[in-house]
């Protein structure tokens, strides 16, 4: 071909072109101009900031009475806010690392607030896959553990929250939150 | 038929898939080497533009899509959201909203360049006539898109177009209640336009594949309007139509582009950010500019059944313009009678465009009247006749003669070519 043939009077002695470096320069500008052109359509997926802007929640905990748990929402996910009783604190903290599936933050003090043991607070989302273990309701399944039994696959929690039983691989993960006062948590 | 397919590509993934499934074999065929004439303008840059915009109305409507409520109670709302709230929402629904006048922009001129060149005359007039058919479903597409913001415009836009059918007698008032799924533009309504929105453009995906299925069982057309008589005429579409459609594109993006980020509400109306209220019709009620010169027909005749088939009427038009054109010559260049009637067909469009602008008093209703005559008149009258009467200016033997100034037909167009860029 025509061009082929001018292609080659330019070539440099390592058969490198001008053509070459001009394809590989158009190249990386359409390829830099889709990643542009992409990204803004991507993020338009991420959370919008109407989304982020719940980021937290205030919970009243006064009516919860002891024995008893409630769930509230943050971020569309379970939250599982559960008042113990005094044998469930002491089961809680009478277990050993060594009896656990997950030890880590496995200890019950690393998984309350000081001063507020009476108060286990956790993401009601079962880490096998994904379903809202049952238990809060003292009349619900709660498992050999006293704790929370998922009705999907049968993993059981403790009343710390630890998986004692799988096949969830990891005790229930805890949410940010802090006592605003005795009464009081924000979650977020 | 059955049988493998002989790949030719040395790449043996490729290979074996092209052997199975020849898509490589067919793109190779026809956007590699796919003979096309030397001599395109820039006007033959225009479908490109249209295939990539359509590309992206629908990349950018299906994200609008994901946070768009089609619901009277929450339209207008969500729409607010996309563009306060949604990462890059202003920017998607901006690229979206411009996109569509760009997409007419470009379709006008794809248009105007095949009335000019006379790219509808044989053998091309089931290509130019799907063409016409991609026109109606755009604009359908773009009537229903307007209305989904259900903002005041939308509101009474779809109100007024919808009522056009009930200009037709006995029939015209159930076609209406039909369309609206209700006695007035409503919930329903709303629905079923988002629903019809979100389809026609993958009709038109269908109908352009058939569209370019034609083209290249033709042919393309070239700013001579003669045909290809030898190899000589024509170069593979890869890479010299590829590097002048990606210069075309690169012009259009930045067209778009500054219509985008410094005049994006530029073509838009502001009644549209005042949400819909079917109690309360907005003073001055226009369409979108792309619609003006239809709008403008419809006015130009005070009765209302003869309006409404005008304006149809002059989109239907365009179907049997290939049995209207009496000339055997295609390009408008070798016609010097017609030349400038084609081009006055193109002022008068202009003129009822400001015409659909503005009030119907006074000049605009006289010039409106006077340009709606013309548009007719030109199809109808003017383009059989002066077709018979007209003296055309003797064709180019072929298209190298031109290209080549007279030195005859040379075996080597791309060196020729080649030549001053190499002094530069
Ligand atoms: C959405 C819109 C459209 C798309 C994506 C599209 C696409 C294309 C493409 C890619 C080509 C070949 C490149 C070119 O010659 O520019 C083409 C050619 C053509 N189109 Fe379209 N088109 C569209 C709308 C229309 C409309 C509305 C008409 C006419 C009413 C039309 C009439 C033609 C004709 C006659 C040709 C052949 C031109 C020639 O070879 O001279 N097209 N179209
Ligand atoms: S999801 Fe809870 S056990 Fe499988």
């Amino acid at each position: 071909m025509a061009d082929s043939s001018a292609a080659a009077h330019h070539a440099a002695p390592d058969g490198v072109t001008k053509r070459d470096l001009l394809q590989l320069i158009a190249g990386a500008g359409a390829a830099i101009g889709a990643g542009a052109i992409a990204w803004p359509l991507i993020d338009s997926m991420n959370p919008s900031k109407d989304v982020l802007a719940l980021s937290s929640v205030d919970v009243d905990l006064a009516p919860v009475v002891e024995g008893q748990g409630i769930t509230i929402v943050w971020q569309g996910k379970p939250i599982f806010v559960r008042h113990r009783t005094a044998t469930e604190i002491k089961e809680a903290q009478d277990v050993k690392l060594s009896q656990l599936i997950d030890p880590t933050l496995g200890l019950d003090k690393e998984r309350v607030k000081p001063g507020h043991d009476q108060w286990i607070i956790l993401i009601g989302i079962c880490t096998h896959l994904g379903c809202v273990p049952l238990g809060n309701k003292p009349s619900d399944p709660r498992g050999e553990w006293g704790g929370w039994f998922c009705p999907c696959h049968g993993s059981q929690y403790d009343t710390s929250g630890r998986v004692r039983h799988g096949p969830a691989p990891l005790n229930l993960a805890l949410p940010p939150y802090a006592f605003e006062s005795d009464t009081k948590i924000k979650v977020g | 038929m059955a049988g493998l397919n002989k790949s030719e590509f040395a790449n043996p993934v490729i290979n074996w898939i092209d052997t199975r499934l020849p898509i490589f074999t067919m793109m190779q065929k026809e956007y590699g080497v796919f003979p096309t004439p030397k001599n395109f303008n820039y006007f033959w840059n225009f479908g490109a533009l249209a295939m990539v915009n359509l590309m992206i109305m629908i990349i950018t409507g299906i994200f609008l899509a994901m946070n768009y409520q089609p619901n009277t109670q929450l339209a207008f709302d969500s729409v607010q959201h996309i563009m306060r709230d949604v990462n890059y929402g202003w920017l998607i629904r901006y690229v979206h909203q411009n996109g569509a006048s760009m997409f007419f922009i470009v379709t006008y001129i794809h248009i105007f360049r095949g009335l000019y060149y006379g790219s509808y005359k044989t053998p091309r007039e089931l290509l130019w006539m799907l063409g016409v058919v991609i026109l109606i479903l755009m604009m359908a597409t773009a009537f229903m898109g307007y209305v989904l913001p259900w903002g005041q415009m939308s509101y009474w836009g779809a109100t007024v177009i919808t009522n056009l059918f009930s200009a037709f007698p006995i029939v015209g008032p159930k076609i209406v209640t039909l369309l609206w799924g209700g006695f007035s533009v409503d919930n329903p309504t709303l629905n079923r336009f988002f629903a019809l929105h979100y389809l026609l453009p993958f009709v038109l995906v269908g109908v352009i594949f058939l569209h370019v299925a034609a083209l290249h069982i033709t042919g393309s057309n070239n700013p001579l309007g003669i045909d290809v008589k030898t190899p000589q005429d024509t170069l593979p579409f890869h890479p010299y139509y590829t590097v002048k459609d990606s210069v075309g594109i690169c012009v259009y993006l930045i067209v778009f582009s500054a219509l985008v980020f410094f005049a994006p509400n530029y073509l838009g109306d502001p009644n549209n950010f005042i949400p819909a209220n079917p109690l309360v019709t907005p003073a001055d009620i226009v369409p979108e500019w792309y619609f003006l010169p239809f709008y403008a027909i419809l006015r130009s005749v005070p009765n209302k059944l003869l309006g409404v088939c005008m304006m149809f009427g002059s989109l239907l038009v365009m179907f049997v313009l290939p049995w209207l054109d009496t000339s055997r010559v295609r390009s408008a260049r070798f016609r010097p009678i017609y030349k400038w009637f084609i081009l006055l067909w193109v002022v008068a469009v202009v003129v009822l465009g400001v015409c659909g602008a503005h009030k119907p008093e006074g000049i605009w209703v006289i010039l409106s009247r006077v340009s709606t005559l013309y548009y007719f008149l030109h199809f109808l009258v003017i383009m059989p006749v002066v077709g018979k009467l007209e003296r055309p200016l003797p064709l180019p033997e072929s298209i190298s003669k031109p290209v080549l100034g007279g030195r005859g037909g040379g075996p080597m167009p791309a060196g020729a070519a080649a030549k001053p860029m190499e002094k530069a």
